[in-house]
């Protein structure tokens, strides 16, 4: 984080005359709300929901060993991406902790996008520069050439079909195409991080304020409503998708994280593959906590940081608490020993602010779409 | 928004009504109600419990956050409201009014409560 003035997206003045509540995320002055967080949360579920990202990190690698560097830099084997399509993955250090997690898109066959956390962005791109030691392939900052914007919720694909010729029934979830919509060229990406269906769409910033003002007017029959981030957390909270920052840190490895299976090792080295191979054999036992998912029997909301109890000692930490509008009480996520991370376990609360309330540990997610 | 001319409001963003037969009610203010977005938990003190103005006398939690709160005068609480305990949005949605928090027997009050242009003007600030 640096002390200059927050940075605003090409959004910024439409945001404003919407009312928004802004906060500063990761050095940008983005929407927290607009009105109450809980109806954007509820519209996401049943309607859709439109979000400016346009603080997210975009990283061009091209290239005619763009695979082969981000199959070095990165865990997964992104050379066996197909164009078109996307994958979750993840940038590490030597050591096995963990730098960000990131979608990579395919956009060719020498060409990717890979789309950093904003908090990461800078340390993302000087990782991904400096592994390129000796490839044939080229990493370019683009934060600044990209816009993004997420219609996500059940009504996405009508409100997004209505205003681009693009084939999104053949679009499957982590895919991305080249198309137009509302007359603009954009990248039309299946993804997102509220647990439904949706868009993620990647436009150049003079574009932005004309996709989002005809994605408000599409979706206008249908419920959409503008959404900040305030929501987009208690989404990915119910979904149980993690946060850089909170459950995933560079002190740990995507074992501690659960999240093993993004790390291949049947491609060539890649940097972290020996601590993550020493890290792979542990898991096979228990590593020293595992992360599990909290519901309150009470009302009292668990925040990042509070412990989790039991037995009169400290046996976890929380690190994402918030309301469940789907649920109607208070979760979250957090690393417990071992012998208390079974579902159904007994006696396991959260100290808040003092008093140990009772909590309820259930597998992740809290929450999963019906298809 | 606006504050009521006939309430007084602390820096801590609680309003305070005048007093009936001695007992005054006391909420948080619109401003408040909107720092916080949606609260989602209200822990008010209990009738019988005597509060201290400028001490913490309960909690507000929203989405994003949890906060204390703040008598604004001293006295006893002669009684709580139910309803925003039972559906904590009406901070949200009638801070001045159904969002009411408690009722005190006002035993003192501090001298540098504001006025709603005082008020008004602090919270733009």
């Amino acid at each position: 984080m640096t002390s200059s003035a927050p940075r605003h997206t090409a959004l910024d003045a439409l945001h404003r005359s919407l009312g928004a509540t802004m906060t500063d995320f990761a050095g940008w002055d983005m929407p927290l709300r607009y009105g109450s967080e809980r109806d954007e949360h509820n519209a996401v579920r049943t309607r859709a929901g439109l979000f400016d990202l346009s603080h997210m990190g975009e990283i061009t690698v091209t290239g005619p060993q763009a695979a082969e560097l981000l199959n070095f830099a990165l865990v997964g084997n992104i050379a066996s991406v197909g164009v078109g399509r996307a994958r979750y993955t993840m940038i590490c250090q030597a050591d096995g902790g963990i730098l960000d997690d990131l979608i990579v898109y395919r956009l060719g066959e020498t060409e990717y996008m890979v789309v950093a956390n904003a908090s990461n962005a800078q340390v993302v791109l000087d990782a991904l520069t400096e592994r390129a030691a000796g490839f044939d392939a080229e990493v370019r900052d683009d934060r600044d050439a990209y816009a993004l914007i997420a219609v996500q919720g059940p009504e996405s694909p009508g409100i997004v079909k209505s205003l681009t010729d693009a084939d999104l029934d053949g679009l499957k979830y982590y895919a991305g195409l080249p198309g137009t919509v509302a007359g603009v060229p954009a990248l039309i990406a299946r993804t997102g991080y509220t647990g439904e269906d949706g868009f993620e769409l990647f436009v150049k910033p003079e574009h932005a304020v004309e996709l989002w003002q005809a994605l408000t007017k599409a979706g206008e029959g249908v419920g959409l409503v503008p959404c900040g981030l305030s929501c987009r957390d208690t989404l990915r909270l119910e979904a149980g998708m993690p946060l850089y920052g909170h459950e995933l840190s560079a002190d740990l490895t995507p074992y501690d994280a659960g999240l093993g299976r993004v790390v291949k090792f049947d491609k060539g080295d890649f940097v972290g593959r020996e601590a993550l191979r020493v890290a792979a054999e542990h898991s096979n036992h228990e590593g020293p906590r595992v992360l599990v998912g909290l519901i309150a029997e009470g009302r009292r909301v668990p925040r990042a940081g509070y412990a989790v109890v039991a037995e009169g000692k400290v046996i976890g930490e929380v690190t994402s608490g918030a309301p469940s509008p789907t649920l109607g009480k208070p979760i979250a996520m957090a690393y417990v020993e071992p012998m208390y991370a079974a579902p159904g376990t007994e006696g396991v609360g959260v100290d808040i602010r003092g008093s140990h309330e009772p909590y309820e540990v259930v597998a992740l997610p809290f929450y999963k779409r019906q298809k | 928004m606006s504050n009521p001319q006939q309430l007084r409001y602390s820096k801590e963003h609680e309003w305070l009504s005048g007093a009936e037969d001695g007992v005054s009610t006391v909420g948080i203010t619109e401003h408040a109600a909107n720092a916080l977005g949606d609260v989602v938990f209200v822990q008010l003190p209990e009738v019988g419990d005597t509060v201290t103005a400028g001490e913490t006398c309960g909690e507000l939690e929203s989405t994003k956050s949890v906060s204390d709160l703040y008598s604004p005068v001293s006295g006893e609480v002669t009684e709580v409201n139910e309803d925003v305990v039972n559906d904590p949005s009406l901070v949200n949605s009638a801070p001045f009014e159904g969002g009411w928090l408690f009722k005190v027997r006002v035993a003192e009050e501090p001298a540098d409560l504001l006025s709603a242009d005082e008020y008004t003007a602090f919270s733009a600030g």
